[in-house]
């Protein structure tokens, strides 16, 4: 089949014929687009459309009417309204004057990301890298700025950083615990397999069902597990009612659920990784830990990457949990972006939902991409070096 | 089996046997009715089973959907004005209606009613039948339930402490304090003083009006306590509702641990276990006392009104004791303000629906709003339908009937007859919005500053700004034009 590679060549003809090419053959030059375009355009279609028209609402005051729905353009106040007042306090957090902790906190991290991009820099890299460099370490600073205003400032924080709280603290949890119990399950030990199909089984359970769950076991005066609070004196201690120890508590569940993901995952990389490298590390008088850093750990680096990276974004989606266990409470200390956007969407506030669905997208998309271009490539460029 | 639950059987056999209304055998053949209302046994678990029976009455197919509530009725606004018309009745808050009316979304009712010997509605309280269910005058809803919230105390648990029943929420506090951490179920679990639903996204945002309504509201129904009516400003950045939100943190101080995060099931299974001795709700705790699961608090859970003696001069913004200028209406003292919290469910039917889904669907409404079921279901605690019309409420045989000693049906007929009749009985709001105002913005506020997260003052200046933005978002003019109707001209 000639190569169709035809736009400035001499000797085509207006219609983008070669000399002496027929239409049919032509067609059959052109064949594979034309078999896979309505696929294409489909999925673009179901993909790109949502997301389009959320920008319309995000954009717009919505009302509801008996013809319809009623849409007034009011550019980007919805999302400005989420920086300014009480919805800002809702969704960043409360700010008064900043502690000692919290300006050395943000100068550290500043001086840190100067630094980054200072080296970016002299590295001779593209403006391209550059650019994407630039964008990672204002979001950077801009959650920095966050961290140390609210929570190193003992004020409330807001819906943004509960939200990243259950990726970074949450994810970091059940990649450990998940790479721990995959690890285990990979030596050879007694029931091996009934251990794998246990492990496994929570993955298995509709998150309401584990919202319930856990909100039942968690119950101190009522429910299964009432007589056991009472044994150990927390019959009186009620951990809904106390802001970290329900984000805690959304995070043990939410792992409980997602730990057996990661597992299963890197559990099959594990098996992947040759024996004869190990066997042979062995020979020469390595330890366990030093077969782990030096030839386990870089074999199963890429798969652990993307799990994490999966599991990152799921993270940032957390919405079952919180609803039914604490319905976002005590006040809003459990409530994700998701959680967030869906009380609006509940209030009939379409716009302010929207805007902040596209807020939570902009961060998923900066802080995934981030992890995975400066932390995740550059360790699986370190660890084939 | 449980004895009511069989009685009820029997007099839904017999109300089958007796059907002559506008319906006949088979006339609904192949119609679908899609009802759409709360989750689990409570309203909608009661409108399946009577659904059930209209189905082998007409011949009409009824599904019922559930949701949570707090998706009520956005979904139900969502679904009609959109033209996805996959509902066709929706069993919400009466007063949510007055948004999807003044949209063009609600049948318009008089006509059915026109043609229906069967609903009789002068036997419909005043209240409900010219309040309730009519939007511009026209009904637009049907009621199938009741609502006025009130105070409930163990007189068992009273008596024994010496106490007298509560009257202020001085006293309520006094006596959830005296009580507190007693043995109240017998099984030697302590027990809690006070047990209010508090949970976010629910619906706490009734109890904290029942208090407020006490200290803000003096002259009369139409002058309301959450706004200004006639210009339409919040009332609520104010010493009046300050107090209120204080009274209902200093509740949690005797309460079960767990309150913030406690729905109504959750306060319900406690108080039907026995282990609490105040609690504020609705009309349902009474016969809900009378279950199987409830044997140890039988006949001893008793309702009460609760009002202020201090209530607030809105001319000079601070708190005076009651006189007969500050409350004329205050009784011994105390003023009262009976609050009809959520205003009762009822029925509201798709103005796009099909002429015969519509008929259908009104017959329907208007089965379960007859006396013959009307009158069984309110008496049974499970179903969440509470007294509403007037052979429900002129005598207490009904409720002897369905197992409350004569004691415990005089009072309890008593609470909700003197709330009905209290000139200055407070009113849920009844405009467009209602639901956002109270359901979304009061809501969040309140659970913001019983998290510790604010402080009360920063709590009702939010709500003010999120109410008045609200006003604005509907026209001020238009919220007061209806506010007008909804209570009269303002005061």
């Amino acid at each position: 089949m000639p190569d169709g590679t035809a736009t400035s060549q001499p000797g085509i003809s207006p219609a983008g014929l070669f000399r002496g090419e027929s239409w049919g053959e032509w067609l059959d030059r052109h064949s594979r687009t034309f078999f896979i375009a309505p696929a294409v355009t489909l999925v673009l279609l179901f993909a790109i459309f949502p997301t389009f028209y959320t920008i319309v609402f995000a954009i717009s005051h919505v009302r509801f009417s008996a013809t319809g729905l009623k849409f007034r353009t009011v550019w980007f106040e919805n999302f400005a309204a989420q920086f300014t007042g009480n919805q800002q306090v809702h969704f960043l957090g409360r700010f008064t004057s900043m502690s000692i902790a919290g300006w050395v906190f943000t100068l550290v991290i500043a001086g840190a990301l100067l630094w980054w991009l200072y080296r970016a820099v002299v590295g001779g890299t593209s403006w391209v890298g550059l650019a994407g460099r630039l964008i990672s370490a204002a979001m950077a600073m801009f959650i920095a700025l966050l961290f140390a205003a609210t929570l190193l400032s003992g004020n409330q924080w807001g819906t943004l950083l509960n939200t990243l709280f259950y990726v970074v603290v949450g994810c970091s949890i059940q990649f450990v615990i998940g790479l721990m119990l995959a690890f285990l399950c990979s030596q050879p030990v007694i029931g091996k397999n009934f251990f794998r199909v246990l492990f496994f089984i929570p993955l298995m359970i509709t998150p309401l069902g584990v919202g319930y769950a856990f909100k039942m076991i968690l119950d101190v005066t009522k429910g299964p597990f009432q007589p056991f609070w009472q044994l150990i004196g927390l019959g009186n201690w009620a951990w809904s009612t106390d802001a970290w120890a329900a984000r805690w508590f959304v995070i043990l569940g939410d792992s409980w659920q997602w730990i057996p993901f990661i597992f299963i995952v890197l559990l099959a990389a594990l098996e992947n990784v040759p024996k004869d490298h190990v066997e042979a590390a062995q020979v020469d008088g390595a330890s366990s830990f030093q077969i782990f850093r030096e030839i386990t750990w870089p074999q199963i680096l890429p798969v652990a990457a993307t799990v994490m990276l999966i599991r990152m974004i799921e993270a940032f989606k957390i919405v079952d949990l919180p609803n039914i266990m604490t319905a976002g409470g005590p006040g809003i200390a459990t409530e994700s972006m998701t959680l967030h956007s869906l009380f609006l969407w509940r209030a009939n506030n379409m716009g302010d939902s929207a805007a902040v669905a596209y807020l939570l997208l902009i961060l998923t998309v900066v802080v995934c991409s981030s992890f995975f271009n400066f932390v995740v490539l550059k360790r699986i460029r370190g660890a084939r070096a | 089996m449980d004895i009511r639950k069989l009685a009820a059987t029997a007099a839904s056999a017999v109300a089958l046997c007796g059907w002559s209304g506008i319906a006949g055998a088979g006339q609904y053949d192949g119609i679908t009715i899609n009802i759409l209302t709360r989750p689990g046994p409570v309203i909608a678990g009661a409108v399946s089973q009577r659904g059930k029976e209209f189905e082998k009455l007409t011949g009409a197919k009824i599904i019922v959907n559930e949701v949570p509530y707090a998706e009520i009725f956005p979904k139900v606004q969502q679904d009609w004005s959109t033209g996805t018309n996959s509902i066709d009745v929706a069993v919400f808050a009466a007063g949510w209606g007055v948004e999807l009316a003044a949209a063009g979304l609600l049948e318009n009712l008089d006509p059915y009613i026109a043609k229906d010997s069967k609903i009789d509605l002068q036997d419909i309280a005043p209240y409900f039948r010219e309040f309730a269910q009519k939007i511009g005058g026209k009904t637009m809803v049907i009621q199938v339930d009741g609502d006025f919230q009130m105070v409930y105390y163990r007189k068992d648990i009273l008596e024994k402490n010496n106490l007298q029943p509560p009257k202020t929420w001085d006293d309520y506090l006094a006596i959830a304090k005296a009580i507190n951490g007693q043995d109240m179920s017998g099984d030697g679990k302590p027990g809690y003083g006070s047990c209010i639903f508090k949970k976010r996204n629910a619906q706490s945002y009734f109890a904290i009006q029942t208090i407020a309504s006490t200290i803000v509201q003096t002259q009369g129904t139409a002058q309301g306590f959450q706004f200004d009516n006639a210009t339409m400003k919040p009332l609520v950045n104010n010493a009046g509702w300050k107090k209120a939100f204080e009274l209902y943190k200093e509740t949690s101080k005797y309460g079960p641990p767990e309150e913030l995060n406690m729905d109504i099931g959750d306060t319900r299974a406690l108080f039907k276990s026995g282990r609490c001795g105040l609690l504020i709700e609705w009309g349902d705790p009474g016969p809900l006392q009378l279950e199987d699961d409830a044997k140890g608090i039988k006949n001893k859970l008793y309702a009460t009104n609760i009002g202020s003696k201090e209530v607030l001069d809105r001319k000079a913004g601070k708190l005076v004791p009651v006189s007969k200028e500050s409350a004329p209406n205050a009784i011994d003292g105390v003023n009262y303000a009976p609050f009809s919290a959520f205003g009762g469910w009822a029925g509201a039917i798709n103005a796009k629906s099909n002429a015969k889904t519509k008929q259908a669907a009104y017959d329907f409404l208007s089965y379960i709003s007859q006396k013959e079921q009307s009158n069984v279901d309110v008496t049974m605690g499970w179903t969440g339908f509470n007294p509403y019309r007037l052979s429900q409420l002129k005598s207490t045989e009904l409720w002897v009937k369905s197992g409350m000693d004569e004691g415990l049906a005089k009072n309890y007929m008593g609470a909700i007859n003197d709330a009905l009749n209290n000139p200055n009985m407070s009113s849920d709001l009844k405009i467009p919005g209602a639901q956002q105002y109270t359901g979304v913005v009061l809501d969040t506020e309140l659970a913001r500053y019983m998290a510790g997260e604010i402080t009360v003052d920063e709590a009702l200046k939010n709500i003010e700004a999120g109410w008045d933005k609200i006003t604005k978002d509907f026209g001020r003019d238009e919220q007061i034009k209806q506010m007008a109707l909804a209570v009269g001209p303002a005061k």
